[in-house]
């Protein structure tokens, strides 16, 4: 029975995720094995994550808890100075590295999701008003685009990350470093939200129901807000899915480089960075499993992204 | 086989006998940093003499062992008068470029040292004049007796006279205000070994000095000696694997058991002249990065007492120096005159007993404080700062760590007031006397002392008997204040010493450089073994 055949009544009471899964992308999610597997690793790591403290053995931000005489267990032994089990090995610290792991995916997911709201709401906000008012403003706004766009996300995040560490008083860093990343990150990333946007603004605001709320007298906010942005929407969805995977991969070059997180709040750029010191030296554990917790987050959140876009995307339908 | 064919065979096989010949003298030398710049008074840094002594020669050096031996002065003593040293000066040396060495040299460059643009100068300041008695005489005029002034000339480089005036460089490069002179990238020394050519942060080049007076006292094998900075550790150590450099400092703690078990190289690890210490604020009211109100935690002794019995330096050198280090209880390398194995001796690790301490003090939960620490100076220095904060968590002293690079974190201690009132530093003793340590650590902060103190404490008494050191003749008196003053700062534990470090040096099989304790390989001793 197909959903347009039900009375009206009966549709009415099914609940929103029941009238999901009937829709059209309900139905491209379901018959996509790479979307389910997708979703379902990212749920499983964001779940552990978020719950890291019930299921790891150790708080690996917590200095005083480690034991230095455990560093370099390799991976299934007990460490020699508190006999603990390390599944995955421990770093020069005496770190779990699967605490670690799953402690520095949840700081790295963090300043993504953080960074990824903080970069769509700027370019979102500076791409409706750039459409919707035109003009010199609307000049403004994409030349600047145009220009943060001409130069390498990264490059742009070290250079804000530079001025804020130079205005920020030094003690005051550690503390700061998860505000500034985030806005480091998300700096460099807005000018695709506020072209995309921009671009889907100037179709819509000629379309006929953006004519009729400015004849009833609104005036060009709420326009902006309540009817030209619910129709824009789509795509700001795709951009920021696949942005959130940039702007994980970001943060672990940015602490790779030594710039992000610090040492004693490692994320994984950082479990990284200080793992490729003991690639010759035969530790091999302590890059590995970061390096594979990276790649496995990254490559989950992009293939979510690129299924919601093929599935968002009328033409191929 | 063609006449042509036999011709082709003959020419290949001379140039292979050409080329082995060449070949079988020839060391590349790489280390992390470049030298600063070859103007031998320019700059007072280890990677910078290093290279210098390959080039100049001073009065007089250390030995791999840091024992003073003769360089271009034969020998030396103080005169009926207590204020004037007497140099005697090596005949028949010539410079690169044919020149011959003679007082005037001497005269011109302890002068030279001596201007504002010079970063030698601090080691100079008791020398009032210094005068020519004939070619190969010298008297050195101090302000007030001054027995270890040749302890400060063993870096200290002697120019051509003639060939400075010639290129207008009589006066040392400004180095701060990045002035460049002739002598930045040409040299002419008495050294074993002459400039061929210089890209800075690339390559020097230097060949064998034909004409060395130390040829038959020195081996002198090596007849092309070229210097590469290679930056990156693993990079450094490929090239080492890969053979394209034959001898590399600065070898990661971590990579040498690996490079041990290679049959094709040597490493050779032995003690440098450093040793790595915390310090603290023990005499302001309060701290301003700590949890305690109106109170300094570290004034109190007992605070003091309890880290430094926290700290289990085993553990460190074990897990975070790879048993690269030597534990101590006193921030004074083994070789400075006043060491002592009781002074030596470090405390280990006894939680219980630090808490106690802390009890009685009146913090029985403990305090938050902020570490400053640097993460590209020493070896392993931010893992070793990381371990300590652990440590000190197990009593209940919370330590927030904040890592960066030298140049930010050294100007936090130099500044006046300082700006860390928790610190990493290292500290070695190019003059391998306690006097360097007490002067620039222990002694009140003021314009010629203590640059390096800034644990802001003041001890007049101390002081006094730091600033008479320099000019007590008797060495039995001499060393018995030394005591006496290691047993009151040891006591005080102003400071919260770690480890002496230890350096690695790794080498292609055949060579065999032993480790020099002030950092500075001298290659004229290299010998090639025949294989």
């Amino acid at each position: 029975m197909s959903v347009l055949a039900q009375p009206p009544a009966a549709q009415a009471h099914r609940g929103l995720l029941a009238r999901a899964w009937d829709s059209d992308i309900g139905y491209s999610f379901r018959t996509s094995p790479v979307a389910i597997g997708a979703a379902a690793i990212t749920l499983v790591i964001v779940l552990a994550t978020v719950f890291a403290e019930f299921i790891t053995p150790q708080n690996p931000f917590d200095a005083a808890a480690l034991n230095l005489m455990d560093g370099f267990t390799p991976p299934g032994e007990a460490g020699a100075g508190s006999g603990m089990y390390f599944g995955l090995g421990a770093d020069s610290q005496g770190r779990d590295m699967y605490s670690a792991i799953l402690y520095g995916s949840r700081v790295s997911l963090l300043i993504g999701t953080a960074s990824v709201i903080f970069s769509l709401v700027l370019g979102v906000s500076l791409g409706l008003i750039a459409g919707y008012i035109g003009g010199r403003i609307e000049a403004l706004i994409m030349r600047i685009a145009d220009i943060q766009l001409s130069f390498p996300a990264i490059l742009v995040a070290l250079l804000v990350f530079g001025i804020a560490r130079g205005l920020i008083h030094p003690s005051l860093h550690e503390q700061m470093t998860f505000a500034v990343m985030t806005i480091a990150i998300g700096l460099s990333n807005w000018a695709q939200y506020a072209r995309t946007v921009r671009a889907s603004t100037l179709v819509e605001k000629r379309k006929e129901y953006v004519d009729a709320a400015r004849v009833i007298g609104l005036r060009a906010f709420p326009v902006m807000i309540k009817h030209v942005l619910p129709n824009v929407a789509g795509p700001i969805l795709v951009i920021a899915t696949i942005n959130l995977a940039l702007a994980v991969l970001e943060e672990a070059t940015l602490s790779f480089l030594g710039v992000g997180m610090p040492p004693t709040q490692p994320s994984l750029g950082t479990l990284i960075r200080i793992g490729q010191q003991f690639l010759f030296s035969g530790e091999w554990w302590i890059l590995l499993f970061p390096s594979l917790a990276l790649v496995t987050i990254a490559l989950s959140i992009n293939l979510f992204g690129d299924w919601l876009r093929d599935a968002l995307n009328p033409k191929l339908r | 086989m063609t006449n042509r064919g036999k011709f082709v065979i003959a020419l290949l096989a001379a140039t292979a006998l050409a080329t082995a010949a060449a070949d079988a003298r020839q060391l590349k030398w790489a280390r992390s940093g470049d030298s600063l710049t070859l103007d031998p008074h320019a700059q007072n840094e280890g990677p910078t003499h290093a290279l210098a002594h390959h080039i100049y020669e001073p009065l007089l050096h250390r030995d791999t062992q840091g024992k003073e031996v003769p360089a271009l002065a034969t020998s030396w003593k103080i005169t009926d008068d207590p204020n004037v040293w007497e140099f005697k000066l090596r005949p028949n040396v010539k410079y690169h470029n044919g020149n011959a060495f003679n007082a005037d040299d001497v005269v011109f460059s302890l002068d030279r040292a001596r201007q504002p643009t010079s970063d030698m100068k601090g080691l100079l300041t008791s020398i009032d004049t210094v005068s020519k008695v004939d070619d190969l005489t010298v008297h050195i005029k101090t302000k007030g007796p001054n027995p270890l002034l040749p302890n400060n000339l063993g870096d200290l480089f002697i120019m051509d006279k003639e060939w400075s005036e010639q290129n207008n460089v009589q006066k040392p490069q400004d180095f701060k205000n990045k002035e460049e002179n002739f002598a930045v990238r040409n040299a002419n020394g008495t050294g074993p070994f002459q400039l061929v050519s210089r890209e800075p942060d690339v390559r020097t080049v230097m060949k064998r000095n034909d004409s060395y007076w130390g040829i038959g006292q020195v081996p002198l094998q090596v007849t092309e000696l070229l210097y590469i900075p290679i930056k990156a550790d693993a990079t450094r150590l490929a090239a080492l694997l890969s053979g394209e450099v034959d001898f590399v400092q600065d070898v990661p703690v971590q990579d040498i058991e690996r490079l041990k078990a290679q049959k094709n190289l040597q490493v050779n690890v032995g003690p440098e002249n450093r040793t790595i210490f915390f310090g603290m604020d023990v005499a302001s009211a309060d701290l301003k990065g700590d949890s305690v109100e109106g109170k300094n935690p570290f004034a109190d002794k007992k605070v003091r007492q309890a880290m430094n019995i926290t700290l289990n330096r085993q553990a460190i050198q074990r897990i975070a120096m790879r048993g690269q280090s030597v534990p101590t209880g006193i921030i004074m390398p083994p070789f400075v005159n006043g060491w002592t194995k009781e002074l030596d001796a470090a405390p280990s690790g006894d939680v219980n007993a630090a808490k106690k301490l802390l009890a009685d003090a009146g913090y029985p939960n403990g305090f938050n404080v902020t570490l400053h620490c640097p993460n590209d100076r020493y070896v392993n220095d931010e893992a070793i700062c990381q371990a300590a904060v652990g440590m000190w968590g197990q009593i209940g002293v919370k330590v927030s760590l904040v890592s960066q690079s030298k140049a930010i974190h050294f100007p936090l201690i130099q500044k006046n007031p300082p700006e860390t009132e928790f610190y990493m530093v290292g500290w070695g003793v190019p003059t391998f006397d306690s006097e360097y340590i007490f002067s620039f650590m222990y002694h009140t902060r003021a314009d010629k002392y203590g640059s390096w103190n800034a644990t802001r404490y003041s001890n007049p008494e101390a002081d006094k008997m730091i600033e008479q050191l320099s000019s007590e003749i008797d060495k039995g008196k001499r060393d018995a204040t030394i005591a006496k003053l290691w047993a009151l700062f040891k006591d005080e534990t102003l400071y919260l010493p770690v480890h002496h470090q230890t350096l690695a040096y790794a080498m292609k099989a055949g060579l065999d450089i032993p480790v020099d304790v002030s950092n500075q390989p001298k290659l004229k001793y290299v010998s090639f073994k025949t294989n």
